[in-house]
This record gives structure tokens, sequence and C-alpha cells, in this order.
């Protein structure tokens, strides 16, 4: 059962094209996190399921029910800005309590709310003060609580912790995470960190341009990237992308050096394609390289070479072994490991790993 | 961080503000200084010998039922005036904030009044108010005696009112236009997603928000009201009908070169400084400084 349906949706602003054709389905209960570069249109989806815009063509269903036209407030979604955007003339506690007091509800059945609703962000001893006298944690908590006090089904996040520091950050991360249990309600959140989607999301959305990427769970997003894009936008450090060539027979391919890496499975493709491999991925092996730049990540070390033929590539290496500058070394590239991709569309070309055989019979349409 | 040139010459930092002093001291201390001056004394209508009567003008004016008819008269056109202005513009700028593209070119064309000189405002408003011509002559000829600003005192006041707040409006409205422009957008749309409405948004966002904007515009246009309208009472009403219009600034005119009666519209003009003063002290001491959120 999905909390959120997009059918074809789409939004233009005058000739330019924001948003192309999105079909996305939204489980209920879930975390989903839309990740995506600037202005790649994520909030803008996001503010179209708000209702602070509106919907060029296509269908918006929340719980099953058209909302196209519907005005923000008849949606049953709260929203989360990234500013916080709090009221500065109100006290914390007239800010929770302000859709209550729209709503209509009575003075001291509100005033309890609010009580709860703060007791529960431990936000009690602030009730009296104004934003303005609060701390940026304490901002995103009032902010928070009066998304809460609604009781809504749908919590909607626009980039609500890129104004914190990096500490706080994951603070409030987990914060998040934590509140999404407890309320059981469907999260959406839009942010341009992968960390943060990665670590956050059941449910992953990457967007670029204006359309989806990919969807899934970050597992899958992460070790079966649809494009080209996704594979580089996701993990950090990010993927290896080495051009290479499919010999004939489609299980080999070769390198810019005129080295030679066997494939788990052979591909329909011939010609040029793009090998990525993440840095973590990368073992010991017969492929000559050459340590360019040792950096030290603390618990381990990425280690920068370059391979016969030019080509850069990234791996860690735990710190007791690291290479050192200048260190002529050989890689393996697993093949199990392996992504392959088009380089002129981006798209995947096939699945690698055995253990995804499910997926078996669309990556590779003909053996 | 403190910006301060210095000079290494002493005399160079006079010289350079001696211009602007110059012209400050010309045109405002000078004919202030006489006017303090010529208030405590008598002065003879065709120059010569003056007399010093300390307070007397001051004592001569507040027994006046003249003058103070003059103060009643004068409130009610600045109230009326500003509330009016201050109002119709309010709500001008909150509809067209709304739907705001090319906000420039529409300052621009609505600030235009503004500039318009407050005799040519008074002969145009004279014409639309006309008992004798256009809407007003059908509306008579319907009710003998229902509009005639030139016999009816309160008709006349009212006239002054919508000529005076008919100015004021371009102005107030671009300021409120950019002080809610200057309200960030998340903040209605905030309460949009709260379930306010477009009305319920104006009332318990917007203009809360607008309230440094709105108390400087009530300082300024009753400030305006109190100074500046000499030109459409002229022009409108000259005072009259049987002083229903006889506000301050007017009274001074007529008193001092109608009536040549220099001293006593010295002391008025005293007075009305006095209190143009108070108010500009109510707005850096009260409303600048403790209007602030953030």
């Amino acid at each position: 059962m999905s909390a959120i349906d997009l059918i074809g949706v789409r939004k233009d602003y005058g000739s330019q094209t924001a948003i192309h054709g999105i079909d996305l389905a939204l489980p209920e209960g879930a975390f989903i996190v839309i990740l995506g570069p600037s202005g790649c249109g994520k909030s803008t989806l996001l503010r179209m399921v708000a209702g602070l815009e509106t919907i060029t063509a296509g269908e918006l269903r929340i719980g099953g029910h058209r909302m196209n036209e519907r005005e923000p407030k008849d949606r049953g979604c709260a929203m989360v800005f990234q500013n916080y955007a709090l009221y500065p003339h109100m006290t914390v506690a007239e800010n929770i309590g302000y859709p209550l007091k729209v709503a209509g509800m009575r003075r001291a059945e509100r005033q309890a709310r609010v009580a709860e609703v703060a007791a529960s962000l431990e936000l009690g001893a602030l009730l009296g003060r104004r934003p303005g006298e609060l701390s940026g944690g304490q901002r995103q908590r009032v902010a928070m609580g009066r998304a809460m006090v609604r009781q809504p089904r749908v919590f909607l996040y626009d980039e609500p912790l890129s104004n914190l520091d990096a500490r706080l950050r994951v603070q409030m991360r987990l914060e998040l995470r934590r509140l999404h249990e407890k309320l059981g309600a469907t999260s959406v959140l839009v942010t341009h960190d992968q960390q943060e989607g990665m670590t956050l999301a059941d449910h992953l959305v990457v967007m670029k341009d204006g359309r989806v990427e990919q969807a899934g769970t970050p597992r899958e997003v992460y070790s079966r990237p649809a494009s080209l894009f996704v594979a580089g936008f996701l993990g950090s450090p990010s993927m290896n992308l080495l051009p290479a060539e499919v010999l004939e027979g489609g299980d080999t391919l070769r390198l810019a050096g005129g080295h030679l890496v066997r494939l788990a499975e052979p591909l329909a493709e011939r010609g040029r394609v793009t090998l990525g491999i993440r840095p973590e991925h990368v073992t010991t092996g017969g492929l000559p390289a050459r340590v360019e730049m040792v950096e030290d990540l603390g618990a381990s070390v990425l280690v920068h070479a370059q391979l016969e033929g030019g080509a850069a590539i990234a791996f860690h290496s735990p710190a007791e072994a690291a290479p050192a500058r200048g260190e002529e070394l050989g890689l393996g590239l697993p093949p199990a490991r392996l992504h392959l991709f088009d380089p002129t569309t981006g798209r995947r070309l096939a699945a690698v790993a055995r253990a995804e055989s499910a997926h078996r019979g669309l990556d590779f349409p003909v053996a | 961080m403190e910006r301060r040139a210095t000079f290494r010459a002493p005399l160079l930092p006079w010289l350079l503000v001696l211009p602007q002093l110059l012209i400050v001291f010309v045109f405002f201390y000078w004919p202030s200084g006489e006017a303090f001056r010529w208030a405590f004394t008598l002065e003879q209508p065709w120059g010569g010998g003056r007399e010093w009567v300390g307070w007397q003008n001051f004592l001569e004016i507040f027994v006046s039922t003249h003058y103070w008819a003059s103060v009643r008269v004068s409130m009610i056109y600045a109230f009326g005036t500003s509330a009016l202005a201050i109002v119709i513009a309010l709500l001008l700028a909150l509809f067209i904030d709304r739907e705001v593209r090319g906000s420039r070119g529409w300052r621009v064309a609505l600030i235009w009044p503004y500039a318009v000189a407050a005799p040519a405002i008074g002969m145009i408003f004279r014409f639309v108010f006309d008992a004798r011509a256009g809407v007003f002559s059908l509306l008579n000829a319907v009710s003998p005696g229902f509009w005639d600003p030139s016999m009816n005192g309160t008709h006349a006041m009212v006239m002054l009112i919508f000529a005076g707040s008919w100015q004021l409006i371009a102005y107030n409205f671009v300021f409120f236009l950019a002080g809610l422009q200057s309200i960030p957008r998340p903040l209605t749309e905030a309460a949009a997603m709260d379930g306010a409405g477009p009305l319920r948004r104006m009332r318990d966002i917007q203009v809360p928000l607008l309230a440094p904007t709105f108390f400087f515009l009530v300082v300024i246009n009753l400030t305006d009201s109190f100074t500046n309208s000499f030109g459409l009472v002229d022009i409108m009403t000259g005072g009259g009908p049987a002083r229903a219009t006889d506000i301050m600034v007017y009274k001074i005119y007529s008193d001092g070169f109608k009536g040549l009666d220099y001293s006593g519209a010295a002391a008025q003009s005293v007075i009305l400084m006095l209190l143009v003063v108070a108010l500009t002290f109510i707005q850096f001491r009260f409303v600048e400084r403790k209007m602030r959120y953030r």
C-alpha cells in the first residue's frame, strides 16, 4: 500500500520543464529520501506534494485520493522548511500551537496538546521564548513540533539539516529517524547530501534534471546503481570509473593500458563501455599501478593511484599496510564487484553479483 | 567594524561639510530662529520697531477659540488622512504582493502621485468633488443638498481627507509592498501548511510582521498631514466654509500674511514645530528601537 502516488507528474515554468513526468509510489509508513544535486527538481517535487506549487500535468494521490486541486491544509501533510520558517513574532508555544489555533481548537485543549508535544521534544523549558532566542538545533525542534502537533499522515522535510553544523546534523539525523519510528507516519525528506540519504532512508529516490534516475532501498541503489550518475553520486569517495572495451566473446574487457579484465557473465554489447568499481572493492592482483597520493582517513587510508594507460583509480587500504608514494603495486578488480555502463547513455549494462540473479533476466537480454 | 576617515589637516573636514551646513543654516536654523524671536515680540506689519512681549503671543493663542478649533480640525484631518491612506495602501499592497511580477515598474507608477504638487492635486480634486459638475451634480439633482463642500464643513473636510490620502497612499503603498516582500516567503507558506487561508495569513503573519513599517508610516503620515497640507487647503477650500478646514498650517499663513499678525503666526508656527519634533522623537526613540524581532 502506498501513501503517496505520483502518476506522470509534470511541472512547467513557462517553456521550461522542471519535472518531466514522474511516476512514483512511495510506501506507507516508510522514511523516503529524495536525493539529488541542486536544481534537479527535488524541492519542487516536494512542494508539489505539499500543495505549494501547482501540478502542470499528471496526478498526485495521497492515501489513494486525488490531491491536485486541494489546498495545502487539506492534504494531511505537515512540512519542515529549510530555514524552519518559525513565526518570529510568536513564542515557541504559539508557534507550535498555531496549526491548532487555526483549526479552531479551544485554548485549554490547545495548551495541553502543545505541552505534550513540547515535552516529547524536550522543549518544555523554552515555551515562552521567541525563535530569535533559540539555537539552530532548538529551532529545528520547534519546527518539528509545529509539524507534529496536527498529527499529520505525511511529514515533508525540505533540506531540514542543511543549516546545522556537521556534528549537530548527525545528531538531528538520529533524532529525525527516532521520531519517525515513534510517530509511524510517512516521512519524505529532500536532501542533496548522499550520506543523509543513505543513512535515513528506507526508500531512496535519486533524481537528476527533473527525472527519477533510480528508486529503491539504499542498499539496492548503492550496490546496483542504474546509471553512471547514480554510481558517481552515491558513495564517498565515489566510484572509480574507467574507460574499457568489450572484446569478442563478451566476457573480457580491455582497459586503456591494454590489460584484460574478466567479467563474471558475458555481455551482449560490444565496443566501448565504462567500467565502475567502488574504492572499497579493489583488491590486490595483477593490474600494475603506481601510487600517486595517500590520504590518511584515520581508520584506513585512501590510495590514489594511476593505472598503466593513464586512468586514475582510488582504493582503500588498511592504515598499517599503506603503500608509499611512487610505489608500484598490482591491483585486482574482482569480477563480482564490477559495474558496467554504456558511456553514451549512462545506463547500466549488466548485473554482476551472482546473489542478485533474480534480476538477471532483465540485465542479460541475450547471452 | 568602525569606519572612520582620518584627516591630517584639522580644517579640511570642516571645509568639506561647510556647504551642507550653510544650506541647513540658511534655510532651516535661521528662519526657525527668527520665528522663535518673533514669537516673543510684537512685529510691526510694515517693518520698524519691535517690542519684547514675553509669552503674551502664546497666551493670546491659547485663549483663542479659533485656535483650538483649528487644532481640532487639524487633528481630524491628520488622523483621518493617515488612517485612510494607511488602510487602503496596506490592502493594495497585501493583494498585489500575492501576484507580483515586474513590481519595479509598478512601484514607479504608483509613487507618481506623491510627486505631484499639492496645488495640482487640489485643483483636480476640486473639480472631481465640485457640487455643480459631474457625478455630484447628478446626485444633488436627485437629492438637493446631498453634497456641497463649499457650504457644508463636514463635506469640505471629507473632500480634503480624500485628496490628502490619495497622495499619501502612493507613498505608503511602496513602503508596505517593500515590507511585505521582505517577509520570507516560507513564513506564509508555513502558515498555509498550518491550515491558514489567505486572509488568515494576512492577519496572523503578514500584518504583525509589518508592524515596524506600520508605525513608521503612522508617524510620517501624521507629520506630513500637519505640515504639508497647505497647498491642498489653499486651493480647495481656503480654510472654509466657516473655518471648517482652517487647519494649523493654513491658519498660520492666513493670520500672518492676510491678517498681518506676524507675531501670532510665528508663535503658532513654533507650536507646530514642537509638535513635529515630538512626533519625530517618538519615531526615533520608541518605534525604531522596539520593533526588532531578530
